[in-house]
C-alpha cells in the first residue's frame, strides 16, 4: 500500500456504506486480472487471433477506440469510497494523461491506456477491489442504480444489495458471456426513476404488495441506440426469492432466440418488439416454471449479509434545518445558487444530498482530473463518511453532508474549480465521447456541448429556465442518450458535413418517451442557435411551475416545429 | 479434428459418419440430426451411437431419443455464439447422462463456460489446437478456483462455500 492508503486505511471513519469483498471476492478478482494478464501474453504470441481476443478484452472493458485503447472501470451502482477515487486518480496519473470520464453508465473511462499495461492497472484497480469485468461485451454489464440509493426521502428501499447481488451472479456467467449482444441492467428503489430503468434491457423497480411484501416489477426491452424503445412489464411482482430464477429465466429465452443474424437487430429490445411482449412472457414463464428453481433457491442469508453492507453511516442526530446555512446563504448569493440547484432532500434531517458537477461551462462533460478526482475524495471524507457516487448524468454526488458543512464543503469545491451551480440545469448536458475519440462517430459532440454551455453561461438565466435535460451523441449508438433528452442532439454525417438533428420531448424517468424530431438537421454552428430559440419561446409559452418538458408536452411538438420554421424564414438560416 | 477431455486432448473413440454412409453395426459413432429417428427405429438396444445438433435445436426434438443416446454434440457456429450453452443446460436438464460434446471454433477460454453447462468435451479443428494447446486448456480450466453461480457444474459455487462457513 501507499502512504496514502496506510492513512486510509487508519482512519477511523473509514467509509461503511458499501461492500466489501471477502475472500471469495477477491480471489476472483485477482484470479480474472491473471487470467486477462495471460490472454494479453497469448494474443501476443499469436495463440490467440485479434478476432478470439477481442471477446475477451472487451469482457475486461479495454475497447479499441480511434487514437488508442480504452479502458472502461465498472463503479458498481455507482458507489465509490475516498480510497478507490484516489486509486482512480493514481491510476489516471501512472498509466493516463492525468484525467478520466465518467461516463452514462456509473463507468469510468480512461482513453489513452496501452495494452501491455492493462493487467497492471487492473491489478491495481482489484487492490481496491474494484474491476473492469463485463463493463463491455456480449454480456451482462455492469449493473446500475440509483445514485441517490439510501439516502433518497422517495425510496422504498435501497436497490444496492440487490445490484451486488446481480453483480456477483452475472460474474463471469457460464451460461450468459456469449449473448447476441450486451444486455444491460439498472435498479431503483425509488418513487422517482433516476436510474432510466425504462431504457434498459431488463429495468428492476423494487416494489412493495398489499401485504407489505417486498417485490420486484421487472421490465425488459428498453433501449436507446439506433432503434429507441420503452421497456415493456414482464413480471408485474417478482418476489425477491424468485428473482434470479426469473432472470435466469430472461436471459435463457434471450440467449436462445435474440437474433445473431444482423448485431443491429440482436438487443434483446427487438426480440421483445418483433415477438410481441405477450409472448415473450409466455417463453420466459414457461421457462422459470420448467427450472430447478432449488439452485436459486434465494438465500436471505446471504442477501442480509450483503445488504449489512450498505447500513446507513452513524449520523448525528440533529435539527430538520440550519441556522449555519440560512446566515451563508444571505451572506455569499454564490453560494447560495449552489445550495438551490446542486443539494438535494436527505432523508435524514439535518442532512443533504451534493451533486458536484462536472460540467463547467466550456468543458468536456464528465471528465475529471486527477487532481480533481482527489479533492472530491478528501471531500468526501471530511463530509461525507468517505463515500461517493457516480451519477448516469456524468456527475459525482456527496450523499450524506451535513447541511451545516455545506458552506465549508462549497469553499472546498470552489477552489478546486468544482463548485458550478448546473445540477440539472441546460448546461449540465450528457454527451458521448463523439469524434474527439470514438471510432463509430459521425460527428463530433464534446465541441457541442461546450458551445451550448457558453452560449447560456449566464447561470441567471440557466435557473430562471430551470430543469433541462440537453443530451447529444455523435452518432446513431446513442451513447450520449439524446433520444431521452428533452433536447436530445444527434450528430450525423451528410454528404461529408457534420448534421445535426435536433429532437424534443425524450424523457428517461417513470414517464420515459423518445424524443420526437424536430426537423432538417442543423450544422453544428447552428446548434446553440437552434437551442436558445427552443428555449426562448419556451420561456414565453410556460406556465407557473412547468419544465420545459412539461410545456412541451402540453403545447404539443407542432408549435415547437413553428419556432424552427419560422427562424429559418426570418433568414436566420436555420 | 482435436478433442479435449478433462484439461487433456486425447484420441477420439468416436467416429461421425458422412450420411450416405450405412449404419455400422458395431463401434462408435455419430449421426447427423436427420437421420437420428431412423437410427433409433433400426439399431438394436446395444448399439452405441451419437448424434450431432446445431445449437438452435429444440430440446423437445431429442426428447425421445435421449436414452438411447449415448452421445450428444453441439455445433458452436462460431465460437461466440453462445446458444450451444444454454442448449447444453437445456439437455443437461432433461437428464442427459451420456457425453455431451461441444464442437466448433471454441478458444480454449470458453472451456470454464462449457464445462459450467455441462459438457464434457470439446472438439476444435486442428489449426486451433496448433495455436492452442494442451497447457492452455488446462491453465483454463484451472483459472477459477470458484464461482458465483450455484446450480452449474464445474467450479464449487462461493454462495454454497460462504454458506457453510455461516453455518460450522
Ligand atoms: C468511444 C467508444 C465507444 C464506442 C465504440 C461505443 C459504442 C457503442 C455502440 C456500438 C452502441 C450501440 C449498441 C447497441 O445499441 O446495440 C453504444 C451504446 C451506448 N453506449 Fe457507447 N460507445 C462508446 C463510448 C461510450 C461512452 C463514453 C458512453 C457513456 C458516456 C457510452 C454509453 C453508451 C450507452 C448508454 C449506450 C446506450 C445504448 C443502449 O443502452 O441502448 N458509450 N455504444
Ligand atoms: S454515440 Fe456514437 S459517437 Fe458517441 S460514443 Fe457512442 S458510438 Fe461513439
Amino acid at each position: 500500500m501507499t502512504a496514502v492508503d496506510l492513512r486510509v486505511a487508519q482512519r477511523p471513519n473509514a467509509p461503511m456504506t458499501t461492500y466489501r469483498y471477502d475472500e471469495y471476492d477477491a480471489a476472483f478478482v485477482s484470479e480474472r486480472v491473471a487470467e486477462f494478464r495471460e490472454q494479453v501474453n497469448r494474443r501476443l504470441s499469436g495463440a490467440l487471433t485479434e478476432e478470439e481476443f477481442r471477446p475477451f478484452r472487451l469482457m475486461n472493458g479495454l475497447y479499441l477506440q480511434l487514437h488508442a485503447y480504452m479502458l472502461r472501470v465498472a463503479i458498481p451502482y455507482g458507489t465509490l469510497t475516498a480510497r478507490q477515487m484516489r486509486r482512480l486518480a493514481d491510476i489516471a496519473d501512472k498509466w493516463d494523461k492525468g484525467y478520466g470520464h465518467f461516463t452514462t453508465r456509473q463507468n469510468l473511462q480512461y482513453n489513452w491506456p496501452k495494452l501491455v499495461d492493462t493487467p497492471d492497472i487492473l491489478e491495481s484497480l482489484a487492490d481496491v477491489e474494484m474491476h473492469a469485468i463485463q463493463t463491455s461485451g456480449n454480456c451482462i454489464r455492469n449493473v446500475t442504480a440509483d445514485h441517490f440509493a439510501g439516502v433518497a426521502p422517495d425510496e422504498i428501499e435501497d436497490p444496492r444489495p440487490t445490484a451486488e447481488f446481480l453483480r456477483q451472479w452475472s460474474s463471469l456467467h457460464s451460461e450468459f458471456s456469449f449473448l447476441p449482444r450486451k444486455f444491460k441492467i439498472a435498479v431503483t428503489g425509488a418513487a422517482h426513476d433516476r436510474a432510466a430503468i425504462l431504457v434498459h434491457d431488463i429495468g428492476l423497480r423494487i416494489v412493495k404488495n398489499d401485504t407489505g411484501e417486498i417485490g420486484y416489477q421487472v421490465v425488459v426491452g428498453g433501449g436507446l441506440g439506433r432503434s429507441p424503445f420503452i421497456g415493456k412489464v414482464v413480471g408485474d411482482f417478482v418476489p425477491r426469492e424468485d428473482l434470479l430464477a426469473f432472470l435466469e429465466a430472461i436471459l435463457r429465452v434471450y440467449n436462445r432466440f435474440g437474433r445473431r443474424d444482423n448485431k443491429y437487430k440482436a438487443r434483446v429490445k427487438i426480440l421483445v418488439h418483433e415477438k410481441g411482449i405477450d409472448e415473450i412472457r409466455a417463453a420466459v414463464e414457461a421457462e422459470f416454471a420448467a427450472m430447478d428453481r432449488s439452485a436459486f433457491a434465494h438465500d436471505p442469508e446471504e442477501f442480509e449479509r450483503i445488504a449489512a453492507f450498505f447500513a446507513p453511516p452513524p449520523y448525528e442526530s440533529l435539527p430538520a434545518t440550519s441556522a449555519l446555512l440560512r446566515a451563508a446563504k444571505l451572506e455569499t448569493p454564490a453560494f447560495a445558487n449552489f445550495v438551490d440547484v446542486n443539494v438535494g432532500a436527505h432523508k435524514i434531517p439535518g442532512y443533504a444530498i451534493v451533486t458536484v458537477s462536472l460540467k463547467p461551462i466550456g468543458g468536456v462533460p464528465g471528465d475529471a482530473t486527477s487532481a480533481q478526482m482527489r479533492v472530491l475524495a478528501d471531500a468526501s471524507e471530511r463530509f461525507g463518511f468517505g463515500e461517493l457516487r457516480v451519477s448516469h448524468e456524468q456527475n459525482i454526488i456527496l450523499p450524506h453532508v451535513k447541511q451545516d458543512d455545506l458552506f465549508a464543503l462549497w469553499s472546498m469545491l470552489d477552489a478546486a474549480g468544482l463548485a458550478t451551480a448546473n445540477a440539472g440545469l441546460v448546461s449540465d448536458i450528457i454527451s458521448c465521447p463523439g469524434l474527439d475519440y470514438c471510432s463509430l462517430a459521425t460527428a463530433r459532440s464534446i465541441p457541442i456541448a461546450q458551445a451550448i454551455s457558453k452560449r447560456f453561461s449566464d447561470m441567471s438565466r440557466q435557473r430562471r429556465i430551470g430543469k433541462l435535460g440537453v443530451k447529444i451523441s455523435g452518432c446513431i449508438n446513442a451513447c450520449g442518450h439524446h433520444h431521452v433528452g428533452a433536447i436530445g442532439i444527434l450528430g450525423l454525417e451528410k454528404k461529408g458535413q457534420e448534421s445535426y438533428q435536433i429532437t424534443l420531448g425524450g424523457d428517461p424517468t417513470f414517464s420515459a418517451s423518445i424524443g420526437e424530431i424536430l426537423g432538417p438537421g442543423v450544422t453544428a454552428e447552428q446548434v446553440p442557435d437552434v437551442v436558445e430559440h427552443l428555449v426562448d419561446y419556451y420561456l414565453a409559452e410556460r406556465e407557473e411551475g412547468e419544465a420545459f418538458i412539461d410545456t412541451w408536452r402540453r403545447i404539443g411538438h407542432a408549435r415547437f416545429k413553428d419556432v424552427l420554421r419560422r427562424e429559418g424564414e426570418d433568414g436566420a438560416d436555420i | 479434428m482435436a478433442l479435449i477431455s478433462d484439461g487433456r486432448f486425447i484420441e477420439d473413440a468416436w467416429r461421425r459418419l458422412a450420411d450416405e454412409e450405412a449404419l455400422p453395426k458395431t463401434g462408435k459413432f455419430i449421426v447427423s440430426l436427420p437421420r437420428l429417428e431412423h437410427a433409433v427405429e433400426v439399431l438394436g438396444p446395444t448399439a452405441t451411437f451419437g448424434v450431432i445438433v446445431p445449437n438452435t435445436t429444440e430440446p423437445s426434438a431429442l426428447i425421445a431419443a435421449l436414452p438411447r443416446l449415448d452421445l450428444i454434440s453441439i455445433a458452436f457456429p462460431a465460437f461466440a455464439d453462445g446458444r450451444g450453452f444454454s442448449l447444453a443446460r437445456l439437455l443437461r436438464r432433461a437428464e442427459f447422462k451420456g457425453e455431451l460434446r461441444a464442437s466448433g471454433r471454441l478458444v480454449a477460454d470458453q472451456y470454464p463456460h462449457a464445462i459450467g453447462c455441462g459438457f464434457d468435451t470439446i472438439e476444435i479443428p486442428d489449426d486451433l489446437a496448433d495455436r492452442q494447446d494442451e497447457e492452455q486448456w488446462r491453465a483454463a480450466l484451472n483459472a477459477y478456483s470458484m464461482s458465483y453461480q450455484r446450480g452449474y457444474a464445474g467450479r464449487g459455487s462461493i454462495l454454497e462455500a460462504r454458506r457453510k462457513a455461516v453455518r460450522s
